[in-house]
Formats: C-alpha cells, structure tokens, sequence
C-alpha cells in the first residue's frame, strides 16, 4: 500500500493513502473532536465539529472526510479552527437543555467533553427550543431527544453494524429528528433493545434506564467480564456502585463484539437480583424445604454421598456440569466426581 | 468452530445450515448481516422464513428431516460438473471413491421431491459454493438435534472437504455452539468419555497420568451420557445424582421421563441461582452464585478462552468452586485452590491443547486453543496442512428419515427452538426481558390457523405421544403449513414434554426439532 507524508501540527506523519485527515491525527495522538463520525461506521462529514486548517484550501475542512494527501500541512487547533468549533458547539446548546450537574450521562458526554475544552459555557443564539416528551416506554432504553444533537450515529449503529434499520432521520429543518419509523416510542417499533444505539450515542439522549440516578458515570466502577448467555463470548463491562450492579457498557476493544451486544447480554442481567434467588441452603423435611446452614448441608451431601457410593458402587451416582458455569468450575466437577466419587459419569447439556 | 467469528467480514458466501443465528447468536447474526449487505453471497437453508432469510441470495426451505438428501444432492452436483476441489481431494482426504458412489444416488430431481427445494435451486447453490473461494459454512441445532444428527454433522464436513474449503481463513465447518460455555465444559472435560482436552478416559497412559497427578485411583470405564443417566435413574441404578447449573426438567426431552427419574433417586443434590423445576425435586438445594459474583473463565464457539471477573459478592455467600471444593474435603479428598487461576493451571498442566493459555496471557482478547506451549499465540482456525487423524475421511451416508414424523392421529410437525429475547431458561428471570416476552407465543401459519379458527393471542391444546401443554399463538408464514414451531423457554408452557426422546444414535442428542403433535383450539372458559 501506498505511503504518504503529511505534516499536522508541526510533526510529521506517514499513513497509507486513503487515510483520512482525522485518522493521520489520531495515529500521532492528536485527538480531533468528532460527534457524527465513528470509525466502525460510514462517514458523513456533517458535524462540522472536526473542522481543521489545511495549507492551500480556502475554507476549514471537515477531517473525517477529507483524505491525507502527500505534502499536506495540517494545523488542528489553530484560532480559525477554535472559532468554527466553538460556533458548532454554542448551536448545538441553543437547542440542548443546561441540566448537565443532573445529567447522568455527564463524565461520559462528548457535547460537554468539548464544551468544557472550548470553554463554552452558554449560547449566544436565542430562539425555539424543543420540548419533547421523555421516552420512556420500556425498561431498558430511555430516549430523551431534547439532548440529541442529531449526529445519526444511532441511525447509522443500527443499519451498519445491527442490520436492524430501525431508525432513521425523520422530518426537516429544525424539527429534524433521529428516530423509529413512524416517530413512534421504541417499544412500539421494530426495535429489538439491543442497546448498540445507547452504546454510540455521544450525549445523554440515549441512556441506560437501569443506570439512572445511581451515580455519576467516574463513580461507576468497570468490571471487565464475558457474557453469561449464548456462545458467541461477547465481552462487556459490568457497571457496578456500592457493591451492586446497575448495568453493561460496550466498548470498542471487545475483540467479538465490539460495541454491539443483543438484549440478552445488555439488559439480561437483572437476573442476579431476582427475588426468587436462592440465597441459603435448603434442605428437604417431610417434603417441605427448610433453610439450612452451608455446614449442615454440605455434612448431609457428604455423608448421603458417600453412603450411596459404598453400598452400591460408584457407577450408582451420576453428576450434570454446567454449560452456564465457568471452565474451572467445570473442572472441578469432573474431577470431584472422577476422582472423590469414583465414576466417569459426568455429562452437561452440550447433547440436550 | 474451525475457525473464527471475524473472518465471517472477509468471506465471499456464508452458507448457514439450520442456524436462526441474528436470534440464536445475535451479534454473529449482525456480522452475517453486514457481510451479505456488502455482497458477500448468503445461502440460508431452514424450513422457516427466518430473518436472515429475508437477506439472502437463496433462501432454500428444506423440508424437515432431510438435510442429507439435500447435501448429497449438492455433491451429487458438483462432482458431476466437475467443479470439486481435485487437489484438495487427492492429497488431504481418503474415502473420495465411497462418497462418489453415494451421492450419485442423489439426482437433483430426486433430492427436490425429498426436500421441496427446486432443482435450479439446488444447481445454483452447489455451482455458486463449489467455486467460491471463502466460503464459510455454520451450523447450530437444526443439524445436530435429529436422529441423524451425526450424519448430518458429517455430510455437512463432506461438502466441505469436497470443495477444499476447509484450512484457510474465511472457510471451515463452523457449528455455533449454544451456551455461553459449552465449548469450556466439553474442554475440561465433562464428558463421560474424556478428560480435559478431548484426552480419553480409557487411553492407560492418559489414565495413569491422571491418576499420578490428583493421587487416587481413577476409573477406566466410560461413563454415561445424559439420556442413559436417566433411563438408569428411571431403571433404579443410578441412585444419586449432583446437579449443578442445570434444568432438565424444562431442556431436556420428554420431561415427563425426567421427572420421573428424578423422583425415583434416592438423593438428589440441585445446586442452583433459583428454586428451578428440577430443583423441586431435590433432597438437598445448594444455591450457586452467577457470572457476576466469580471468577474465571469461559470458552466461546471459537475456541476462546476469555475472563470472567467478580464484580459483586457472591449472593449465597460462597462461589460454586468453594462449595465443590468444601464438599471435596468433607469427603476426605483435599482441594484447597486459593483461587480459579490456580484451578486453571493445574488443568492447564495436564492438557497438551491448552498447555500454553494462562490467566496472565489472556490480556482483553483471550486466546483461542490449541495453544500447546508458552510461546504460542493461540489457533484462529483448525486443519491448515492436515486434519487430526492426518487426511480427512469421507464418510458415504444415506438418508435416515425422522424417529417421528406427522401422521393421521399427530398431523403437525413440531419443531423447537430459541427466540431472540431469551436464553434458556435463565432469563426469564429477568424482569426487563420477561415484560417484555413474557410467554411462550407458537408459531402457525395462516392456513393451519384458518382451519384450526385460532387467530393471533389465542390459545391452543398441543399434544404429543408423550405429554400435552396449552400456549398462545402468533400466526405467520415464517412457518410452513404443517409446522407449529415453540421455543422452550417457559415453565408454563413447556415445549420438551412434547418433544421426542428419539436420539441420535453415537451422541444420544434428542430429535427436538420433529415430532408429530395434535393441535387443537382451547375454548376459553
């Protein structure tokens, strides 16, 4: 492939042709604010929010669409540069309500990343502004399209990497909006709650519902884990505060599933506090379970265990691993009922 | 799977065979999706007009119960039109002359009767995966559970090899496995034939190193596999059993024949998140703790190797691994890991594959097996240069029709599966999921539902040979006439005591997907 040089920032940089602008910066480490463009997903150049000067060119270049050329000298953050952005970010506030100290998506929003390095604090602009209803018509998503800034990074994360086309761009002009066919609630559209939707968004309009009102987002800790669910071995992050899950995030270095997960994986988990949870030992007295201590009954399967084993042989008892459990879980069942037991009969669901 | 799920985004044609994976396996689905809509060609064969149908170049709706016809048909093709892979025959595979002889009893006239499929159909399909480079064949349950399960598994290897589209990326025989770790289970071994690793219980040597490396003498004989254990239970030899992180009351085959195993034991340990159907009949329940609150690690379809990490305290106190070991050391047989790493490397040591993955080499991306010493870099995709036993066998198979088909007294044919918003029988235990699914919905189609006067939301009476549940319906023409098809995710509605206990012969997996049922409207009270 093809090699060119280019200069950004003063430093020089060599990239393979077709690279964009924005890329070059990204692999020397210059970080291009962007909203509408995502590397896993088409380009629109429609934010303006990555605009960058380059020698020669009349006007500031959006970067995510122009394409590195040989020579190229590139300057991201000079006063043109920081005037054209800050417009973008003070349109953008004009119509996005100021509620950022309660905004559970602050800490994890671009629009108040870039205000905040910009240092835009209002908008000079005053005109109509948006009051649409919350959408909250179902238990995982809610929707607050006063905080869209109508980046399509939805539209696009449902076509492009769910196959779902769910959401497009609805109406015009100011009342553009990114949403279902029909502009109806998700729960009444094809939408399936895979939440890859949520995992683009850059603002608080896509949300979370079980997330909300636990903490702030540098509050909630990450725990990297696999999903419990089907084979494909999606990976996620746990989002946990106070010794409690409150919900999944997805990020890009997931090496199966990148930012996409199903419903299952997502929003699945609530399983773990589901008041049914066993949470003693129960042992069974004239018909009737009755909680016990973990000693006791551990001591009772100990000894009925070893009992059976004695009088009828090993082959007499038979042990179901789990497909659910981990591998050293696993292991370890096979082994106990190989080596404590006596008997190769170990099976789990892989043939039922 | 032979090989992996990303190079699903550089294949040229995906050729899914009795796999509904955007529900199955949702974001495997989507990587399908995004492949065909970037001109990769799809090839979907399954009786419902699933979603991927709608995407694909052909969408060929087989006739339950005969994949083999079907993939001897395209065989049949191929080698007549000479477009098989004459290298790759000669110096990888035995047996060429025995497969030839076998498929040539399958004339694509013959095979479109058998199969509803049409014959220009059949020419197109085997012309356009014979001479596609990356072709990339999956497969999930639709091929495995049938009485011929095997077979089909093996024919589906045949067309394969055939083509000599196995050993490189962007090709191979790719089942997608079902649970989260049911790869992971198989590899530690707990099988009743083997070890960790595939290593055979019977093999001595395997069978002396096992026994040197946990100190007490170990038995040689092979165990039993699921169906037996509870014909054994049913038949009073099997007296006890341990029961962790499994349903079969609501999962396996014939429940009633479960149930009635399990209450014929003279103790039964369940060790469990809930108080499950098959925990009922417990004489002692140990409550297990979920994904969340342990460590360790899970294996995906492709061999992945990936961490699982404790986020919150264990509900019922204790990790699972702590109560076998707790139990292990009443019994007199010490374990005394300090933690599942150490658990793994002891496994680890043992097993040649696995040899070279450990916790500190996992990083995010896992590893995939085989992985035989410390500096290997993990397998992306299975057979480059040889296959296990050195050249691939053809294997010349014939059609094995269903155990049960449809007849005049169970006119339907009942087919079962997974939907997207469940797994199993875990989530719905979920609040979120199940307000949103909250019970079973079969599907009938339009005509069936004409006649039967049934519309949408209303219940019916199913009943098999073996038992009879009430569900609602949806009436759509994702499924054939003829075919009612029921997931077997809920409790009120159990779809597995209708089911067949017919199984396939070599891997005793049950024929979930065909039995022959009644269906007849419920009228409401």
């Amino acid at each position: 492939m093809d090699l060119i040089k280019l200069t950004i920032d003063g430093r020089e940089v060599e990239v393979s042709s077709g690279t964009t602008v924005l890329n070059a910066a990204e692999q020397v480490g210059i970080h291009i604010p962007r909203f509408c463009y995502d590397k896993e997903l088409s380009s629109c150049g429609a934010c303006r929010i990555c605009v960058v000067e380059i020698e020669g060119m009349r006007n500031l270049v959006a970067s995510c669409v122009t394409e590195a050329a040989p020579g190229m000298v590139v300057k991201t953050e000079t006063p043109a540069v920081v005037e054209a952005r800050k417009a973008v970010l003070e349109l953008l506030l004009a119509d996005h309500p100021h509620d950022c100290m309660t905004c559970d998506k602050l800490g994890d929003c671009r629009l108040a990343d870039y205000c905040y390095r910009y240092g835009v604090k209002s908008s000079p602009f005053e005109g109509a502004r948006h009051n649409y209803p919350l959408d909250d018509s179902n238990p995982f998503i809610v929707r607050d399209m006063n905080k869209c800034i109508l980046c399509g990074l939805c539209v696009r994360a449902c076509n492009e990497v769910v196959g779902k086309d769910n959401l497009h761009f609805a109406y015009r002009g100011f009342d553009r909006k990114a949403t279902t066919c029909g502009d109806v609630p998700y729960v009444e559209s094809d939408c399936t709650f895979c939440g890859t939707c949520v995992a683009f968004c850059p603002t608080g309009a896509l949300m979370e519902g079980s997330m909300l009102g636990t903490a702030r987002r540098w509050e909630l800790e990450k725990v990297r884990t696999t999903c419990p669910f089907c084979g494909t071995g999606c990976t996620f992050d746990l989002r946990v505060h106070d010794g409690r899950v409150v919900g999944v995030t997805t990020s890009e270095d997931a090496v199966v599933n990148g930012r996409a997960l199903c419903i299952k994986g997502r929003f699945g988990w609530d399983f773990i506090y589901n008041e049914k949870r066993l949470t003693t030992p129960l042992i069974k007295k004239n018909g009737e379970f009755v909680p016990a201590t973990w000693d006791e009954a551990l001591d009772l399967v100990a000894t009925r265990l070893a009992e059976i084993r004695d009088k009828y042989g090993p082959d007499a008892f038979a042990a179901l691993s789990s497909a659910r459990c981990t591998n050293e879980e696993n292991y370890l069942m096979q082994k106990f009922t190989r080596a404590v037991m006596g008997t190769n009969n170990v099976d789990h669901c892989a043939r039922t | 799977m032979t090989n992996s799920i990303n190079e699903i985004s550089g294949a040229e044609l995906l050729f899914l065979i009795g796999t509904n994976t955007t529900e199955a396996h949702p974001v495997i689905g989507y990587k399908m999706k995004q492949a065909a809509r970037r001109g990769a060609k799809l090839i979907v064969v399954d009786p419902r007009r699933i979603e991927l149908a709608e995407e694909a170049d052909y969408w060929l709706r087989v006739k339950p119960g005969n994949d083999i016809p079907l993939l001897n048909g395209l065989m049949h093709i191929i080698i007549k039109e000479g477009l098989y892979d004459k290298a790759f025959v000669e110096e990888r595979t035995d047996n060429f002359e025995a497969l030839k002889e076998t498929v040539e009893k399958y004339p694509p006239e013959l095979v479109s009767e058998m199969t509803g499929i049409p014959v220009d159909d059949l020419y197109a399909v085997a012309r356009l995966y014979a001479t596609t480079d990356k072709a990339m064949i999956f497969y999930t349950l639709g091929i495995t559970e049938h009485v011929c399960g095997t077979n089909n598994v093996m024919s589906i290897a045949n067309l394969a090899m055939l083509t000599g589209h196995l050993g490189r990326p962007h090709t191979g025989v790719n089942p997608i496995r079902g649970q989260n770790n049911v790869q992971g289970a198989c590899d530690m071994g707990a099988l009743p034939n083997v070890f960790s690793g595939y290593q055979r219980v019977t093999d001595p040597a395997i069978n002396d190193k096992f026994q040197k490396a946990w100190g007490v003498p170990l038995s040689d004989k092979l165990g039993l596999m699921i169906p037996e254990m509870f014909d054994k239970a049913n038949q009073g030899e099997i007296k006890a059993m341990y029961i962790l992180g499994e349903n079969p009351v609501l999962t396996d085959p014939n429940s009633n024949h479960i149930r009635s195993g399990l209450a014929n034991l003279e103790f039964l340990v369940v060790h469990e998140l809930f108080l499950t159907e098959t925990a009922e009949y417990a004489d002692v329940v140990l409550p297990a703790a979920s994904f969340a609150e342990t460590d360790g690690t899970f294996t995906n379809t492709e061999r992945r190797v990936q961490r699982v990490r404790k986020a919150i305290e264990p509900v019922p106190g204790q990790t699972n691994w702590q109560t076998i070991m707790a139990l292990s050391n009443r019994m007199g047989y010490p374990m005394n890991y300090p933690d599942p790493k150490a658990i793994w490397d002891e496994m680890a040591s043992l097993t040649p594959s696995m040899f070279g993955i450990r916790y500190d080499r996992l990083g995010k991306k896992g590893m995939q097996w085989p992985c035989p010493d410390n500096d290997h870099p993990g397998t992306q995709y299975l057979h480059s240069g040889s296959f296990s036993r050195g050249k691939g066998l053809f294997q010349a198979i014939d059609h094995i029709p269903p155990g049960e088909e449809p007849d005049e007294e169970y006119p339907f044919l009942l087919s079962t599966g997974r939907i997207l918003y469940h797994y199993n029988v875990t989530t719905p235990y979920s609040p979120g999921i199940q307000s949103l699914w909250p019970e079973e919905m079969a599907e009938v189609n339009p005509d069936d539902a004409d006649r039967l006067g049934v519309k949408t939301g209303e219940k019916v009476r199913v009943t098999s040979r073996r038992g009879e549940l009430t569900t609602k319906v949806q009436v759509t023409d994702r499924v054939p006439p003829g075919l009612i098809w029921m997931s077997f995710h809920f409790a009120e509605s159990p779809a597995n005591v209708l089911t067949s206990d017919v199984v396939d012969p070599i891997t005793k997996t049950g024929e979930y997907k065909i039995c022959g049922v009644r269906v007849e409207k419920l009228q409401e009270a």
